[in-house]
């Protein structure tokens, strides 16, 4: 039997949402009997000290602001170096996010961290997927190794895009976008501002709570696991020209205009209609 | 051999209907004009139909080329926009068969090209180059960022509208000399 991994889970500058979104692990208890938590913010544990840890868990951004009687980055750069494998948990730990700095990454440039990056995971998402994190914390419990992309991020989650899976695909193929905020017909990607065929999540893949995602529920991919996330307008397609500014990854934007352009000339008549329309009750006739 | 034969055709057909019209031109006319039969001019041609559609994809893909080659020179929008002119002038001169093809066959009968050639399906090769154009010329903050449809309308009911009048002989000057003027015309209505 070995020794269970000693974890402590520091909150920086955020809002927990990570902690929060992770609670509702459907194992969660199990998974909180194979880990040695020394402090969390929100858990049970012990008073914050700097100590030795197997992993550390940073939530939120970098920033230079007081902390328990000291420093927050001072506190980082203690507990960084007292530990095996650093979790930068969510966008802001990852790369900047809403509020500050992040680790090895901030925003399109290279932060404080990065020349210990080989320590890093990055796991952006605002917030994490609970999923995500549980799948760490097991591959790193059973000490198997992580295969991580060129921003840190385990290939296992990030290789796809919130687009792979989305059930609007089929609006997507054909063109017909979504007018009305909230309607279960068409695609965000034109109008509504939807960032999923070029961010990295498997959001659609493994559903949140089990049962949905942003897109499913006629909310835009956000792109909150990208680097330059939050942008502006989330809820706005960033257009030049009527153009989508950003075009799905791994194709030419000749391509994609000219398979964008056959598409929505060819016409798919079912899904130029709503699906189903609701009869209008008219009450007076109601006994 | 055989797309190289159909080329010819296709040639043949377009001077044809720059000469007679379409409706007027028959697929036995030609036939005549080729030195071929009726009935082998069916083995590279189902109908007139066909031929339409085939010679619209012909005419925009070689227009889109040469739009693409422009794309890829690394000069300023408004430089685009002289070279582009310059490009449909010089076509409208030198081989007035092909934009008297597309403006006089395929934008005035769309019955025609209904079946098979609706919406961009013809005619991609083309707009989705001037669709780049534009795009890249708002990355590059030199085009203004506005609907894609209203700048695409200015563009080429503008250089169109210029060669009708160049066809129909009331342009007083040969078309090319108009070419610096239009193309100073379009990049104020377009710059950002």
């Amino acid at each position: 039997m070995h020794l269970k991994p000693k974890v402590i889970w520091i909150d920086a500058i955020g809002c927990n949402g990570c902690s929060h979104s992770f609670f509702n692990l459907p194992y969660l208890s199990t998974l909180l009997e194979k880990l040695d938590i020394l402090y969390h913010p929100l858990l049970e544990s012990d008073e914050f000290k700097i100590q030795e840890s197997d992993i550390l868990v940073i939530e939120g951004a970098l920033k230079d602001i007081k902390k328990f009687d000291s420093n927050l980055l001072t506190i980082i750069e203690k507990l960084f170096v007292n530990t095996k494998r650093v979790i930068a948990l969510g966008s802001c730990a990852s790369f900047g996010g809403m509020f500050g700095e992040g680790l090895i990454f901030n925003k399109e440039k290279l932060g404080k961290f990065y020349p210990c990056k080989n320590k890093v995971i990055n796991l952006p998402g605002c917030p994490i997927h609970p999923e995500w994190l549980g799948y760490i914390f097991d591959m790193l419990i059973e000490n198997k190794p992580i295969l991580l992309d060129e921003e840190n991020r385990p290939k296992e989650i990030y290789s796809f895009v919130s687009h792979s899976g989305c059930i609007r695909n089929e609006y997507f193929d054909w063109k017909v976008d979504s007018d009305d905020f909230g309607s279960k017909e068409g695609c965000l990607f034109y109008n509504q501002g939807c960032q999923g065929p070029f961010t990295h999540s498997s959001c659609n893949k493994i559903l949140w709570n089990e049962v949905s995602s942003k897109p499913r529920a006629g909310t835009p991919c956000f792109g909150c696991t990208e680097r330059n996330f939050p942008k502006e307008n989330l809820f706005k397609t960033d257009t030049m020209m009527g153009i989508p500014s950003k075009i799905p990854l791994g194709v030419t934007k000749r391509a994609y205009l000219t398979l964008a352009g056959i598409a929505k000339s060819l016409k798919n008549e079912r899904l130029e209609k709503r699906l189903f329309e609701y009869e209008k009750t008219n009450n007076k006739n109601r006994g | 051999m055989r797309e190289e034969k159909k080329e010819v055709i296709m040639r043949t057909a377009l001077s044809l209907f720059a000469k007679k019209g379409f409706y007027s031109t028959t697929i036995a006319d030609i036939a005549k004009e080729m030195g071929m039969s009726v009935g082998n001019m069916y083995n590279y041609f189902a109908s007139k139909e066909a031929l339409a559609k085939e010679l619209l994809l012909y005419t925009s893909k070689k227009f889109g080329s040469e739009i693409k080659k422009i794309n890829e020179q690394n000069i300023t929008s408004k430089e685009k926009i002289e070279k582009i002119i310059e490009l449909y002038f010089n076509m409208a001169v030198n081989e007035p068969e092909v934009v008297d093809y597309f403006m006089r066959v395929y934008l005035s009968n769309k019955e025609i090209f209904n079946n098979g050639c609706e919406g961009m399906l013809c005619v991609s090769a083309f707009v989705t180059e001037i669709m780049i154009f534009f795009e890249e010329g708002v990355r590059k903050k030199e085009l203004k960022n506005q609907d894609f449809f209203v700048a695409f309308g200015l563009f080429m009911g503008y250089i169109g509208g210029i060669v009708f009048l160049n066809n129909d002989g009331v342009l007083p000057k040969p078309l090319t000399e108009y070419t610096k003027d239009v193309s100073e015309n379009i990049y104020n209505a377009l710059k950002a």
